[in-house]
């Protein structure tokens, strides 16, 4: 089955928080929603979830009782255990006690978690907290799971758990959808939307993105003057000079590189923000 | 090169847990030194104790080669992951209150920043308020500069952005000091060291330490079929886009473990991450998992 939303429109007062973003969900796919503070992502997964009412546009979710959701603040009750946790969000869905009680031995086994089942959730480090989080979103095999940001501030350790988490879902079928304001992880997503302020920057698959650069890159050992400045930036120790297609090139010092998706989607902002200056610009 | 910052041999009890283990960290003028491990290696200790927050059980710090002392203090510039601005202040009353305490430039501001210089710190993006935290850090031209994950948050653009204060400072002469989680950032430094359990457990480049760890890749269309044999089979695969990536194994036992499901697998070179989970928590497809 297919999920998802079209050209979804959000104002909160004059903030425009959504501007003509569409989004598909398919099962067994992860789809990951990538941008900044303030994108837009949050707004969006709440709309797929049904938490908020679009100004325009249209969404197709499933039943309530067969999505799974991981706000961006809490999943949890921090005055329960792990193991309360998990049942209540069990029976609330009418997971068969059976089922249940598989499932969640495996899920904490696999994460860290099994030494930790009889422990407040308010007690949990930041990382096991999300793991329980996503184990609780995903307890009763959601045909749609959306997951806000469950790994921000989370060490790569229980990062891995958490994927391994979200690989399980997708195995099991569930169209899941994951915000994240890191590239390096949105990359793990078969299909990818990037969003700055509140409209879509580039979407595909991140080698579709990565492909489909307009223009060239060439490394620097300097920022170029003139105009080319603006549309350069620092990767490590090295510059990156953009030049879309009809500008005059630079000459630079260094090769032709070929992009990745940091890049591309470094090079999508430019050209908004270029763009933008250019033709005086909505800027938000 | 001189050495800013020297953690020699330097070991730190909390009653019985050894938090840092007898660990030698330097970072040179001019270097951006990464520093990677999961909660609890210790990195935070670290950093505490080469700032001269918390004495040393064992060992000594030296900066500037110097013991850490309120003269040193002035010569450092620190982000803490919580910023450490006034909120309720606006840029240009957080940095003019950080020159009145540690002297420097007095108009500092970036000009991206400057209309944005009278609006209460608490109010703006996240993204802006990290380049206050920097501008900040950055007014009294320190010597070395500490971050702790210093870009959590922000989008790809903002993040080149303050990287290239971050390298502009190194240019500079600074020393750089970056805590981080994310393997894209690490990527950004010259030089990494990885802790776990408190002890350094690889240093180098991002080369040295990847080394020759490889994966076994797993191209097939059935991956979901495929990622339930493998870890009935107790082997442990990531899944990136729609192909199987399963790391402390041979394609040989990869392909045992599938059976009949039609697959095309490759041995390919590991990823930082996926290197730094092998040396910090074997997380690996031993099935040994904490």
């Amino acid at each position: 089955m297919s999920w998802g939303a079209s050209d979804l429109t959000v104002r909160f007062g004059a903030h425009l928080a959504l501007a003509g973003v569409s989004l598909e969900a398919l099962e067994g796919r992860v789809t990951g929603v990538v941008g900044g503070d303030g994108a837009g992502k949050t707004t969006l997964l709440r709309c797929l979830v049904g938490a908020i009412r679009p100004d325009g546009g249209e969404v197709r979710r499933p039943d309530p009782h067969r999505i799974g959701y991981l706000s961006s603040s809490s999943g949890t009750y921090p005055d329960l255990t792990v193991e309360e946790n998990l049942d209540f969000a069990a029976t609330t869905y009418g997971v068969p006690p059976e089922e249940a009680r598989r499932r969640m031995a495996e899920h904490l086994e696999r994460t860290g978690l099994a030494q930790a089942r009889d422990r407040l959730a308010g007690d949990l480090s930041g990382g096991m907290r999300q793991k329980l989080g996503v184990i609780r979103a995903m307890v009763h095999r959601p045909d749609l799971l959306v997951l806000d940001e469950p790994t921000t501030g989370v060490d790569p350790v229980s990062r891995a758990d958490l994927w391994w988490l979200v690989a399980r879902a997708a195995a099991e079928g569930a169209a899941v959808v994951l915000a994240t304001a890191y590239l390096d992880e949105a990359e793990r997503a078969s299909w990818l939307l990037a969003l700055d302020e509140g409209r879509i920057l580039a979407e595909g698959t991140p080698e579709q993105i990565a492909s489909g650069v307009p223009g060239t890159i060439h490394s620097a050992s300097a920022r170029p003057g003139g105009p080319a400045a603006a549309r350069s930036w620092r990767r490590g120790a090295r510059w990156r000079v953009w030049t879309p297609p009809g500008a005059q090139s630079v000459a630079t010092d260094g090769a032709e590189v070929v992009p990745d998706l940091h890049d591309a989607v470094t090079i999508a902002a430019l050209a908004r923000e270029l763009g933008g200056a250019s033709t005086g610009g909505e800027a938000a | 090169m001189t050495a800013l910052a020297e953690a020699l041999t330097v070991t730190r009890r909390f009653g019985h847990l050894l938090a840092v283990d007898q660990v030698d960290l330097q970072v040179d003028d001019g270097e951006v030194v990464g520093l990677l491990g999961a909660n609890g290696a210790g990195k935070t200790t670290l950093i505490r104790l080469l700032l001269g927050l918390l004495p040393t059980t064992d060992g000594h710090v030296r900066l500037f080669g110097l013991p850490p002392s309120r003269e040193t203090r002035r010569r450092l510039g620190y982000v803490s992951q919580g910023l450490g601005l006034y909120e309720d202040l606006t840029p240009r009353e957080n940095l003019a209150f950080a020159h009145a305490a540690f002297g420097g430039d007095r108009e500092v501001l970036p000009a991206g920043l400057r209309p944005l210089a009278d609006v209460p710190v608490g109010r703006l993006p996240l993204g802006v308020q990290r380049r206050v935290a920097f501008a900040q850090a950055l007014a009294h031209r320190p010597d070395l500069l500490v971050l702790d994950e210093p870009t959590s948050g922000v989008d790809p653009l903002a993040r080149a952005r303050l990287w290239e204060t971050i390298r502009e400072a190194a240019d500079a002469g600074a020393g750089v000091l970056v805590t981080t989680h994310h393997m894209d950032e690490a990527e950004e430094c010259d030089r990494l060291v990885v802790m776990a359990d408190g002890r350094v457990v690889a240093a180098g480049s991002v080369a040295d330490i990847v080394g020759d760890a490889r994966v076994v890749v797993v191209r097939t269309d059935a991956w979901q079929q495929a990622f339930g044999s493998l870890e009935a089979a107790g082997l442990h695969a990531a899944l990136v886009g729609r192909t199987l990536r399963v790391p402390g194994t041979r394609a040989g036992d990869v392909r045992r473990a599938l059976g009949e499901i039609p697959a095309r697998l490759e041995e390919a070179g590991a990823t930082l991450e996926e290197r730094f989970l092998e040396l910090t928590s074997g997380w690996s497809g031993s099935g040994e998992a904490a």
